[in-house]
């Protein structure tokens, strides 16, 4: 403690180059957590799905169907608990860039399947009531400011196309912070009354529940097998895996934050580095005073890294303070093009950890020199 | 006494026996001290001159642990500095030596007293002693006003005050002046000058200095020329001031 007066007189030697060495680790902390929101939103599917689910789609592609009938099926095939099925609507409310994402439900089952997605037992009684009924995530109510009881017209291209309008009856709400609270649900018997004849009784995708994740795979190989060579063969794989292949569909995003994270961090450290290597030789002769009247090759050692130390711990609490308020923002910016965009608080603390790394690796080569430092050689430059 | 034919007493403050520098500069051996002897008791003070090259800092610096010799010994109130190890070096220099040097060497962010404080960051002493001891420094080179005052808003001459009572502070063993009057002025140097001989005399203190300035030198019981890496006497040492202290 005796020594901080000395560590901070020292750092603010140079006024300006310490508010930019720190501005320049805030930025890189924000750019650290901004990245790792959105590299979590992305693998969010596979974060979130449930261990106990399984998800069957064509095997060909998602876009392709597969008949309701294979539904009886699969839940007869041991391990299955229960099945619910879920078609992708692609509707338009009043502007292309109202995006949030539209599910034709099974009524049946949806709430058994996908027990986190929560719905008032009322508002759920009222979906099943009304056949135009639609159920809304709480953020894309908020989103367009819809109230329960309103009528919501959504206009598609697929499905025969034309405007279709719905009754909204409830609202639903994620149990977690990271649940996805941007999806439109709607009726299987609503759409397929108005879905042409060719495409009738065919769902996009199914989702069951097992008994135990332990049958995922058995289950899973058995319902490939049932419908192999069939006109409809099935793709079955765990919810994660099917999320992660989804998102793998938009390019490798997870490769592609690191490979940023790592380049910005090794700018920064190059950019410390020579900052703090800067600072060293600026007080050479200074170092030589400190070491002629006593202090150690650690102590002066220990000064460098603590003052590079001290610079990082600011710059990154500054910059990740700037991203716990700006995340907020940036979900409400991005319109639910993203799932909830959360800053977790382990973020908080890998980005202070790695600002600490940052900042102690920048000091260690300026620091070794410092110790190194002979005071004989290091007098004679004035 | 101070003698620099090696046949000092065994009990005498600094001993040099057969100090030999050699510095090595482009494949060439240059031998900077040969077999050079020095004995000070406390309370000398006592001058090194000689042409640029001849030494002085590199004795200077061997003096004060900065440096370590070819061959030859040093001991200082009984430690033989020359064979210790780094680390016990530095723990020496701390208790021991207090230096002093041409450009004053002051730390430029830190102000008059928190400069004077540095050497006892060092001592397990409490904040307020530290306190103490600093205020006391300044107070014996005449700056106790101007402790809140950094090295920027001081003149030359009490910047070197401040460098004195930084290396007085910590009551080393002897003090090693670098030239300490050859940045400032002839008013500020006798000032500077006044202020070494006051630490000599009433405070008792021992002090090696090198300069190149006769009238500075002229303030020391002692002067020693290096000549070819050896130590001889002045033979203008002024009449009243012998090889013994004060005079």
């Amino acid at each position: 403690m005796k020594f901080s007066g000395l560590i901070f007189a020292n750092l603010f030697r140079k006024k300006i180059r310490l508010l930019l060495t720190i501005g320049s680790f805030a930025v890189a902390l924000f750019l650290f957590a901004f990245l790792a929101v959105v590299r979590d939103a992305f693998g969010r599917g596979a974060d979130v799905a449930g261990a106990d689910r399984l998800v069957i789609i064509n095997r060909t592609s998602i876009i392709n169907p597969i008949p309701l009938s294979y539904r009886d099926k699969i839940l007869r095939i041991p391990g299955v608990k229960v099945i619910t099925h879920n078609n992708w609507f692609g509707g338009v409310y009043q502007d292309e860039k109202n995006f949030f994402p539209q599910f034709v439900i099974d009524p049946e089952n949806q709430r058994q399947v996908v027990p986190e997605l929560i719905v008032p037992d009322d508002q759920w009684s009222d979906f099943l009531k009304d056949r135009q009924g639609a159920i809304v995530g709480a953020r894309t109510a908020e989103r367009f400011g819809w109230k329960i009881g309103q009528r919501i017209p959504l206009k598609t291209t697929l499905w025969g196309g034309g405007n279709w309008e719905f009754n909204l009856v409830g609202i639903y709400h994620g149990k977690r912070p990271q649940d996805d609270e941007t999806q439109f649900w709607l009726q299987w018997d609503y759409f397929q009354e108005h879905v042409p004849e060719r495409i009738k009784g065919q769902v996009g995708w199914y989702v069951l529940r097992l008994d135990s994740p332990d049958d995922a795979v058995r289950v899973a190989k058995a319902i490939d097998e049932e419908y192999a060579n069939s006109p409809y063969e099935t793709k079955t794989e765990t919810e994660s895996a099917f999320a992660a292949g989804w998102v793998k569909q938009f390019g490798n995003i997870q490769f592609l934050i690191a490979t940023i994270g790592v380049v910005v961090f090794f700018t920064l450290l190059l950019v410390t580095g020579n900052t703090m290597a800067i600072s060293v030789r600026e007080r050479t002769s200074e170092l030589a005073v400190f070491k002629a009247i006593g202090f150690s090759d650690r102590a002066v050692l220990f000064f460098v890294l603590a003052e590079s130390l001290v610079i990082a711990v600011f710059g990154g609490l500054l910059g990740l303070v700037l991203a716990v308020l700006a995340v907020p923002v940036l979900t409400k910016a991005l319109n639910g093009l993203l799932p909830n965009l959360v800053l977790a608080p382990r973020f908080l603390v890998l980005g202070l950890l790695v600002a600490v790394f940052v900042g102690l690796a920048s000091g260690v080569l300026p620091g070794l020199g410092a110790m190194r430092l002979r005071i004989v050689n290091a007098l004679r430059r004035v | 006494m101070i003698r620099v034919d090696g046949t000092g007493k065994s009990n005498s403050l600094i001993q040099v026996r057969g100090l030999d520098k050699t510095y090595r500069r482009g494949g060439e051996e240059i031998q900077v001290l040969q077999r050079l002897n020095l004995d000070v008791d406390k309370g000398d003070f006592v001058a090194f001159m000689g042409p640029s090259g001849s030494g002085k800092t590199t004795l200077l610096n061997l003096l004060g642990g900065l440096d370590v010799p070819t061959h030859g010994s040093i001991t200082v109130a009984g430690d033989e500095i020359t064979h210790m190890s780094g680390g016990k070096l530095t723990n020496w220099r701390a208790r021991h030596v207090g230096f002093i040097f041409q450009m004053y060497n002051l730390i430029p962010v830190l102000t008059a007293f928190q400069n004077v404080e540095l050497p006892l960051l060092l001592t397990k002493l409490s904040k307020s002693d530290r306190r103490k001891h600093a205020e006391t420094a300044l107070g014996v080179v005449g700056l106790a006003e101007r402790m809140n005052h950094y090295p920027r808003q001081l003149s030359g001459g009490q910047e070197q005050r401040v460098a004195i009572a930084r290396a007085i502070v910590a009551d080393p063993t002897f003090l090693l002046c670098d030239e300490p009057t050859g940045d400032l002025d002839r008013k500020s140097a006798d000032e500077i000058m006044d202020l070494i001989h006051r630490l000599v005399k009433e405070y008792g203190k021992t002090v090696l200095m090198v300069t190149h300035d006769p009238v500075v030198a002229r303030q020391a019981d002692l002067t020693l020329h290096l000549e070819k890496g050896l130590l001889v006497e002045s033979a203008e040492q002024p009449q009243g001031v012998v090889a013994g202290g004060a005079a």
